[in-house]
């Protein structure tokens, strides 16, 4: 136990360890969790348009769309999201950088930003494809029949109507994929990309308090799920505006 | 593509499902055994205990299942060998091994979701049966034992398969503590053999055919657990 304290006492201990200037690594941090917001957020603007078109794609499409949207959600569903982002993420690099190869152009080096977005929003796609599609599924659909009535066209009852009357029923859905998506950015420190968890990984390691740095890193993404709560809850209010109350 | 190397190394995939299934097994029995009292609190109170669960569920829920492993594993790990006679202790080879801070991270986080939705399941039991038991003359724990309990369990039962499946799909992140679950076997065998995507869409399969057989045994469970309507059962 000597020995122990004999060496806390020559470096920063506990909390200095967090502070914004070095040794401390405080902005470090503060710096990976802002690029794990970014990611976040690409990853989820992504993952929603993927999710759009595919539910989409599952009402409307041709029994070959249909089938390999089913094939594309149930795959996804099923793989630990672990493996998939090493999958994603070595297929797709290697794919670009054959395909730019085969046209005569030298091999890219993708930031870790727009991969990580790709990695995390192809898979968020496969879930909010369902959301999306139980929640346009579930809108009366007399409120779809008086569009076409008014001889709207598909995009305009799509605008109009569809979009409209989906986000309340979608929202508790695409909340929660919110929280997915940002917890799952952390995944991405398996291939290395930097982000909160990576940061954290790498000031634990270099200083060798895993607790503190660990506790906080944990605090930083509650604080991001806390703060995104309040955001939704609010949201939710506003777009249930003028609609019955559930019994 | 080249899959020669299953051939090398099938009796480590056998070995590395095992794991994952242990994994898998253990955390949600003692994770959905935590659920019920964090569940039940939430609706019963005492006051203190039901914000103590409250805040458990939303630290667990709000937070990345890797940093909790990490803080675990490397987190406390790195404590108890300062500990005094720890390391004499019967404990040590136990502590010294990655697999059983998994399983304690893998349970704090099946419990952490499981009751919240055991909560749900507590509530949605029909005040009337509650009252009716009471009026028998049970005491509080066998209403809970022969009424509540049974029924909140009924209530969450679609939702179960989701759970583990869930938990399944937690389990690889073990293999970032080193622990040779079916994922960690598939690290391994891309860095002997330098093959990129064939062990990964190889364990890839492994997790899709578990992911069916669990949905399969749900739906027989499914099947024969009568339904709660009115007459039924």
């Amino acid at each position: 136990m000597l020995t122990v304290d004999l060496l806390l006492q020559a470096k920063p201990s506990g909390l200095e360890w967090l502070s914004l200037s070095p040794p401390g690594w405080g902005k470090n941090m503060l710096v990976g969790l802002l690029s794990t917001v970014q990611i976040a957020l690409g990853a989820y603007a992504l993952g929603t348009t993927i999710g759009l078109l595919g539910a989409l794609g599952k009402m409307h499409g041709g029994p070959i769309l249909r089938g390999i949207l089913e094939v594309y959600t149930t795959i996804i569903r099923a793989v630990p999201e672990l493996v998939l982002i090493l999958l994603i993420y070595y297929a797709g690099t290697d794919f670009l950088n054959r395909t730019l190869e085969a046209f005569g152009y030298p091999p890219l080096d993708i930031s870790g930003l727009a991969a990580g977005i790709f990695v995390i929003g192809f898979v968020m796609g496969a879930y909010a494809t369902e959301v999306l599609r139980g929640a346009i599924a579930s809108i009366p659909i007399g409120q779809i029949e008086a569009a076409k009535a008014y001889g709207m066209t598909f995009s305009q009852r799509f605008r109009r109507i569809i979009i409209p009357a989906m986000i309340p029923l979608a929202l508790p859905g695409m909340a929660n994929l919110w929280l997915i998506v940002t917890k799952d950015t952390a995944l991405l420190s398996v291939v290395g990309f930097t982000e909160l968890a990576t940061v954290t990984k790498q000031a634990a390691g270099t200083t060798r308090e895993y607790l503190t740095f660990y506790i906080a890193a944990a605090s930083l993404y509650l604080a991001l799920t806390l703060v995104s709560n309040v955001f939704f809850r609010w949201l939710e209010r506003r777009y249930r505006r003028g609609q019955a109350k559930p019994v | 593509m080249d899959w020669s190397w299953v051939a090398t190394y099938w009796p480590d995939f056998i070995s590395g499902i095992w794991i994952t299934i242990q994994l898998m097994v253990l955390s949600l029995i003692m994770g959905m055994t935590l659920a019920v009292p964090i569940g039940l609190v939430q609706v019963t109170g005492p006051r203190v205990l039901s914000w103590l669960a409250l805040g458990f569920c939303t630290v667990i829920r709000g937070t990345p299942l890797l940093i909790q492993l990490w803080l675990i594993y490397y987190g406390l790990g790195s404590l108890f060998p300062y500990m005094e006679g720890i390391r004499s202790s019967f404990l040590w080879p136990i502590l010294r091994e990655a697999f059983p801070y998994a399983i304690f991270a893998f349970t704090l986080s099946v419990a952490g979701y499981a009751g919240e939705v055991m909560r749900a399941g507590f509530a949605g039991v029909p005040r009337g049966e509650l009252e009716a038991a009471r009026a028998m003359g049970m005491r509080p724990f066998t209403v809970l034992r022969r009424i509540w309990l049974p029924r909140a369990v009924q209530n969450v039962l679609p939702t179960l398969a989701n759970e583990c499946v869930f938990t399944l799909k937690s389990t690889p992140l073990a293999a970032t503590i080193t622990v040779f679950d079916v994922f960690g076997v598939s690290t391994m065998v891309r860095q002997e053999t330098y093959k990129i995507y064939e062990p990964l869409l190889f364990v890839a399969g492994i997790y899709i055919l578990m992911t069916g057989v669990i949905v399969l045994i749900f739906r027989w469970i499914e099947s024969r657990v009568p339904r709660p309507t009115m007459g039924g059962a």
